[in-house]
């Protein structure tokens, strides 16, 4: 499934996404080149609903590794993303050995004696064994390398940030009882972030920067084309249009491409042939998600749909 | 190119893009797997690697067109200087006419310079502008007093007094050639001044732009003139980011030392109520509750401009501004400075309240009858104003009132202190219900009064 050297050029890695059904901009596709070539975690910022997440599934299905998601929260902490200690195993094991114990220490003569061969096996249960694995470190422990996806990295706490560093710099980790866990192979690191909050330097200077914006025209249209193939090209080129001159609008938030497709497919089940003023008002709910963005649209929609129209035929 | 392209990490830092060594380094090595050949695609690159917010990436992206616009000198064919393009045509006519006819030989006696004009091989000069460029250290060149400096001594490191005397040396014996060799000088100095424009611009942007802000930031609010005006506003939109950044930090401090009971017990009830995790007590920061009281009678009016532009721009740190404008009499603004623009809602607020003699007296009494629920325990009241009444009732009496209720009591007096309390100024008698009582005349001060006000919250 996966090319032998997938990571050949720029050009390779376009052609490979876009057989995942990713359209890469330039620009993106050199991202995921530099990241593979100089070993460093992309950071993607951008509004919501561009493809952020939606470029990782593609770089993991491409090149057939697994992908590992970590999505972050307010009062995401070490337990829940990097490792933890079973307790429930350690307690179990304890009271099962508990005889066992009692047999070994049996034998000694004092106190000492008894810390001293207690200190034998005192790491048993501080074993590899008794690690429940997290995101970030099964993520380190794949053999065949894979694709971690930090998710939404603005949404969790500055301190959680700090606990990223050591990973996305030198892909390993530091478990005080068990030392230093090194990647097998580096892991494809993506985070995203919606820039709800300005991201440390720290961390920036960790990444490559990349920022996904609204697609241009072309593009989108390729997108769609990728996503919605029963959509005529006539309609495609119409919608397309159509969503870039809604972008020009003050709005609370923009469509974006998710929303594109979701119409696109809305308008291929409705069977429309033609972009025209009633359909557009009946779906413009799809497309936009405020009530207010609606009211600002609607007045709009005669003009822009003409002028999707009147492009279409000099187009 | 190694060379070059630390120059022009050099110029990115002069565009304010913060390029620290470590990102120069990943730049490198993305150049390096990347090559050279594609001009987008290296411009992608530095993008990547360099920049790290989207004003960044504009910016940089800025930087890269004007820096490998520049005439480097591998890439000889491109770059016609506007100045060779009117001197070339008729000095290369005269050029084959002159070596026809002299058969080159008077250019030997001439030095390397001449030489290299008179051959009209202009790859050579770029080049040799470029070493010369080096060799003067023009990446250093900061101001734009500095551009004469710079361009004399360029040309000096590429000969130019041996090419004085070849001048001098050829109008005596060889007229025709000397003309145009003078022409072709003219032309030569304006290249160099090009560069030297151009390379101001790449380095020396950021430096400049400290200069005026550093003035700007200490020039009396109220004195400056409308030409500014516009500049200020920006440089308080830089403040304004500057205290969101500082205090924009989660309000939540994890306080060691206080068991929190229930959360632990509600956490570890998967292992039968022993406390493996512990949870701790957490401390709540407040945000700060603003009230803001601005007169914006006569001179006043300026800085309490912007003074409330900078308090409406912290949406992130400040959770409830409440803006109240007065000379006459008082009324809410709030919900005039959060619709409009600043241009916009400041000449509404002048127009309904504005231009009147100050009276703090029944203003203070509007605010009681108005909105003196608003102020809370948890609540910075700050008045912005010269305390200068006109002799009507100071209302000192309100002032006290509002000083029992509020957390704090802040007073902006745009005057110098050394002038409370003369003439009409009530200032002293207001000052021992304030808080603090402090001058507020310039972006600086601004700066250090609102962000000790916001400070008092953390």
């Amino acid at each position: 499934m996966a090319d032998p050297r997938p990571m050949a050029s720029i050009e390779a890695v376009e052609s490979g996404l876009a057989s995942q059904g990713y359209i890469a901009s330039r620009q993106i596709a050199t991202a995921v080149y530099l990241a593979e070539q100089i070993a460093k975690p992309i950071l993607v910022e951008g509004p919501a609903g561009v493809g952020k997440t939606e470029l990782a599934k593609a770089i993991a299905t491409w090149r057939g590794l697994k992908m590992i998601r970590l999505q972050c929260y307010e009062g995401l902490d070490e337990a829940k993303a990097l490792y933890e200690w079973k307790y429930a195993k350690q307690l179990l094991y304890t009271q099962i050995l508990k005889d066992k114990l009692g047999e070994v220490l049996g034998g000694a003569a004092t106190l000492h004696a008894a810390l001293e061969q207690l200190h034998d096996f005192g790491d048993v249960f501080f074993s590899k064994e008794f690690v429940e694995p997290r995101p970030l470190l099964q993520a380190l422990e794949q053999e065949a390398g894979c694709v971690l996806l930090i998710d939404e990295i603005d949404k969790s706490d500055a301190e959680f940030e700090s606990l990223l560093l050591e990973i996305l710099s030198d892909f390993q980790v530091t478990i005080p009882e068990l030392g230093t866990v090194s990647a097998v192979v580096p892991p494809t690191v993506i985070l995203t972030s919606n820039s709800e909050r300005n991201l440390g330097d720290a961390l920036k200077r960790r990444c490559l920067h990349l920022h996904i914006g609204f697609p241009e025209q072309k593009l989108e249209e390729r997108i769609v084309e990728s996503r919605v193939p029963a959509i005529a090209q006539l309609l495609r080129r119409q919608l397309v249009s159509f969503i870039h001159d809604i972008r020009t609008l003050d709005l609370k938030k923009q469509p974006s491409v998710s929303e594109t497709i979701d119409w696109a497919r809305v308008l291929v089940l409705l069977q429309a042939g033609e972009l025209g003023h009633d359909v557009v008002k009946d779906t413009l709910n799809v497309l936009l998600k405020y009530e207010s963005d609606v009211e600002a649209t609607l007045p709009h929609v005669t003009t822009f749909v003409a002028k999707a129209l009147r492009q279409n035929v000099f187009g | 190119m190694q060379e070059n392209l630390h120059r022009f990490f050099r110029a990115a830092r002069g565009a304010g893009v913060r390029v620290s060594p470590a990102e120069s380094i990943d730049a490198m090595r993305a150049v390096a797997s990347v090559g050279l050949s594609d001009r987008e695609v290296l411009r992608d690159s530095f993008l990547l690697t360099l920049a790290k917010t989207q004003d960044e990436k504009r910016a940089l992206g800025d930087c890269f067109d004007l820096f490998f616009a520049a005439p480097a000198p591998s890439q000889p064919a491109n770059t016609p200087g506007e100045a060779d393009q009117t001197a070339s045509p008729q000095a290369s006519g005269e050029a084959d006419a002159g070596s026809s006819g002299a058969g080159g030989s008077p250019t030997d006696g001439v030095g390397p310079l001449a030489q290299m004009l008179l051959a009209q091989d202009r790859a050579a000069i770029q080049a040799a502008i470029a070493t010369a460029s080096n060799a003067a250290s023009l990446s250093d060149i900061r101001f734009f007093t500095q551009r004469g400096l710079f361009s004399g001594r360029i040309l000096d490191a590429m000969g130019i007094a041996r090419l004085r005397d070849d001048l001098e040396q050829l109008t005596v014996d060889n007229p025709a050639l000397a003309e145009r060799l003078a022409a072709a000088l003219e032309a030569l100095r304006e290249n160099v001044r090009d560069a030297v424009s151009q390379a101001l611009l790449l380095y020396g942007r950021e430096e400049a732009e400290n200069l005026r802000n550093d003035i700007l930031r200490n020039a009396p609010l109220s004195r400056i003139e409308p030409r500014q005006v516009e500049e200020m506003r920006a440089l308080i939109r830089q403040i304004a980011r500057r205290l969101r950044e500082r205090y924009s930090k989660p309000r939540k401090r994890q306080r060691r030392g206080h068991l929190d009971v229930r959360r632990t017990l509600r956490r570890n009830a998967a292992w039968g109520g022993v406390p493996f995790l512990t949870a701790w007590k957490r401390r709540h920061r407040d945000r700060p509750k603003i009230v803001a009281l601005c007169d914006v009678s006569g001179s006043v009016a300026r800085v309490s401009d912007f003074f409330l532009l900078l308090i409406h721009s912290l949406h992130e740190v400040v959770s409830d501004v409440r803006s109240f404008a007065f000379s006459g009499h008082l009324i809410e603004v709030s919900e005039i400075l959060e619709t409009k623009g600043a241009d916009e809602a400041m000449a509404e607020i002048m127009s309904k309240v504005g231009f009147g003699s100050s009276d703090y007296g029944s203003s203070f009494t509007d605010f009681e009858r108005l909105a003196m629920d608003a102020v809370t325990p948890q609540t910075t009241v700050i008045v912005l104003g010269d305390a200068r009444s006109n002799n009507l009732d100071p209302g000192a009496d309100i002032v006290r009132r509002i000083s029992e209720r509020c957390k704090r009591l802040v007073w902006l007096n745009p005057e110098g202190r050394m002038t409370w309390g003369w003439g009409d100024s009530e200032m002293l008698r207001y000052q021992t219900f304030c808080t603090v009582a402090r001058q507020c005349a310039t972006a600086q001060q601004l700066e250090r009064a609102v962000s000790d006000i916001v400070a008092a919250y953390q």
